[in-house]
């Protein structure tokens, strides 16, 4: 099976960084969480209920939806933070890109640990640009919010082509595809991860991290 | 075709694209109410939320779908339309967008409806919040207030884009393949948003009805809607209106009416819309915004275009002048009599000099209204000019009278040689002459350098 990527672009200013990752981050995960799974005995299962939110953007001429779970949020929000401080201080001009990368988890057998298996991989890259005065910015918070709607149709597109989604699990699986931990929505196993690029244009792995909530804990 | 489902799959699709097609009408109109939106996640299933999704049911809304429907399911040929519109308090009314649902022939014949159909049902519905706020209508519907409301028909049948005007663009949200057929759900949106006039059936209004006296004050502000021919978020930003009536706002300039009555309506924010047109109106939300014209302008193209007088949504063309004291202005006394929409726009065409009579001529603006009437010239009463600190004396001099005498001195004799009429080469002819004039006289001119010593 292979793993299907999809890279979108963005140029923002400074502090529109953080809504702008929020935006496109949060619409993916829209698509990409269910509601919680209550298995039966006989098992099937239910499924619970996913709420939605509006939330306006206040440097950007932008509203976007995410789902009402404020744990997922405080999750997103943090890795967006970092990201944006990392893009803040690597001094470079200011270009990076955050991944959000859905996959399965494989088990196998002792010694050897759990396999992530990717299964759709969205890349985010970020082009930093500075402004030099209050006009500017005007247009800039119009300019940005007209093309994350882009972003959003592009992502919906990409959504309802309806490729490859990791096969409804029985109970004992359900922690190998979905993240189990929240108390309100049930999103597919996902990490965040970010990179700064120099203003090479090359890749500087040193500010790898990782922000996951499923870790391969030996 | 329909021999390979089995009976009860027909029977499941059927209320699947049945519910689907009520819970994207909610979705469509509950984005166009003005209102950010906000249903709460539950982990235990109550079995009612259909496709897994926190939407509520408008019970309006569900009546008029169920009504379009008339027992029907959107099929091949037969699509779900939901029109979205926008009509000014003057009436005016002006498509922004349609949503269609709609099937196609292309069937997909091995696809579990019970399962796989109603996930796709459940994602698409998730697209479709994302998308309903990214169309251009969902930033309109935001700012409605008492200036337009934003108002949804539904129909089925026949998709009718006629009424989008030219270059609408078309964005697609999702499909869904079933069994019986390809289910498509798209949007049709206006990208020129000048007014034109239309009538339609029946429209009912998404938001609160306004407040009539909402009408009456905004008449008094006339200029707001001269100046709504344009994007008002841009022009706000820029241009400085009388009486200080743009605040910018945290989206740009949203200009506030001052004397608001309805701020009281703050409370009812929450309600949901009554479904006949024939209801008393309610009070509107604060917020106004009037945004007819609506094009999107660079602010310095705003900054131009201010003042090239597009007749706005609320400037009747063929109407009587009114004088500016109707407006409620500070000096409005001594303002100008009248003003023509055009010709005697002060703003358009300034006036050649100052006139002392007027002296906020330049900064007025001209409108006209169904109010007639005010001061006519003769009531302007000539005080005699009195300069400061000066007295009353008997000479026949005053410093009055001189002022006024040797206010517009003519212009200096030198600075008024007509240069064309010099050329240089006329000059450069005349240099000899003058040179032996000079000459010939050099002893007079040494005798004075001499006396200068």
């Amino acid at each position: 099976m292979n793993c299907r990527s999809e890279v979108l672009e963005v140029s923002v200013e400074g502090r529109q960084v953080e809504e702008a990752m929020l935006a496109v981050l949060h619409t993916i995960l829209l698509h990409r969480s269910t509601g919680k799974f209550h298995y039966k005995k006989e098992g099937t299962y239910s499924i619970g209920t996913v709420g939605t939110q509006d939330v306006d953007c206040d440097f950007i001429d932008f509203t976007f939806v995410r789902v009402s779970a404020d744990e997922l949020d405080r999750v997103i929000r943090k890795a967006v933070a970092e990201f944006k401080d990392a893009l803040g201080n690597s001094g470079s001009d200011g270009m990076g890109q955050i991944s959000l990368e859905f996959y399965q988890k494989k088990k196998s057998r002792w010694p050897f640990s759990d396999e992530c298996i990717p299964w759709e991989v969205w890349s985010i890259k970020v082009n930093v640009v500075n402004l030099a005065n209050e006009q500017e910015r005007q247009i800039c918070r119009e300019k940005v919010g007209e093309k994350l709607g882009e972003k959003v149709i592009n992502i919906v597109e990409v959504i309802n082509r309806h490729d490859y989604l990791p096969k409804m699990p029985t109970q004992s699986e359900v922690d190998n595809v979905f993240d189990t931990s929240l108390k309100d929505v049930q999103p597919y196993l996902y990490k965040i991860t970010y990179q700064i690029t120099d203003s090479l244009g090359t890749s500087v792995s040193t500010t790898m991290r990782r922000l996951i909530k499923d870790t391969l804990a030996l | 075709m329909d021999s390979d489902l089995s009976p009860q799959d027909k029977k499941d699709l059927d209320k699947f694209i049945k519910f689907f097609a009520l819970k994207t009408v909610q979705v469509i109109v509950q984005a166009r109410l003005g209102e950010k939106i906000n249903t709460c996640s539950s982990s235990s299933p109550t079995g009612s939320d259909w496709f897994n999704l926190a939407i509520k049911d408008i019970p309006e809304v569900t009546h008029e779908a169920k009504k379009a429907l008339a027992g029907q399911l959107p099929g091949i040929g037969r699509s779900m339309c939901v029109e979205i519109s926008l009509k000014t308090s003057e009436g005016d009314s002006m498509e922004l967008e349609t949503w269609c649902l709609e099937m196609n022939e292309k069937c997909d014949k091995d696809i579990k409806v019970s399962y796989t159909v109603y996930n796709r049902l459940s994602l698409l519905l998730k697209s479709l919040l994302a998308i309903t706020r990214v169309t251009p209508a969902y930033k309109l519907s935001r700012k409605q207030g008492h200036d337009y409301v934003i108002l949804y028909r539904i129909y089925f049948g026949d998709v009718q884009l006629t009424g989008l005007g030219e270059g609408f663009q078309t964005v697609r949200v999702g499909i869904v393949g079933t069994p019986i057929g390809t289910i498509t759900l798209s949007c049709a949106y206006r990208t020129n948003l000048a007014l034109m006039s239309s009538r339609y059936a029946l429209h009912l209004p998404v938001c609160k009805c306004w407040a009539i006296n909402c009408f009456e004050l905004h008449n008094q502000y006339d200029f707001l809607t001269c100046v709504c021919c344009f994007d008002l978020t841009e022009v706000a930003k820029y241009v400085s209106l009388p009486n200080q009536m743009v605040v910018p706002g945290k989206e740009g300039g949203v200009p506030q009416v001052p004397a608001q009555p309805t701020h009281g309506t703050a409370a009812e924010h929450g309600r949901i819309p009554s479904c006949p047109t024939g209801q008393s109106p309610q009070p509107a939300p604060p917020t106004s915004y009037c945004s007819i014209e609506v094009k999107t302008v660079s602010p310095s193209d705003a900054l131009e275009t201010t003042f090239t007088r597009k007749v706005g949504a609320f400037v009747n063309k063929a109407t009587t002048q009114v004088t500016t004291t109707s407006l409620d202005l500070p000096f409005a006394a001594f303002a100008p009599r009248a003003y023509d929409l055009q010709e005697n726009d002060p703003m358009v065409h300034p006036p050649p000099s100052p006139a002392p009579s007027s002296p906020l001529q330049g900064s007025l603006h001209s409108n006209t209204s169904s109010h007639s009437g005010g001061l006519p010239q003769d009531d302007f009463v000539m005080v005699d000019f009195k300069p400061a600190f000066s007295k009353d004396d008997l000479l026949p001099m005053d410093l009055g009278t001189f002022y006024k005498e040797f206010q517009n001195p003519p212009q200096l004799a030198s600075l008024s040689i007509d240069v064309s009429v010099q050329s240089m080469a006329e000059d450069l002819d005349s240099l000899p002459e003058k040179l032996a004039i000079y000459e010939k006289n050099i002893d007079e001119f040494d005798a004075f350098v001499d006396t200068l010593q």
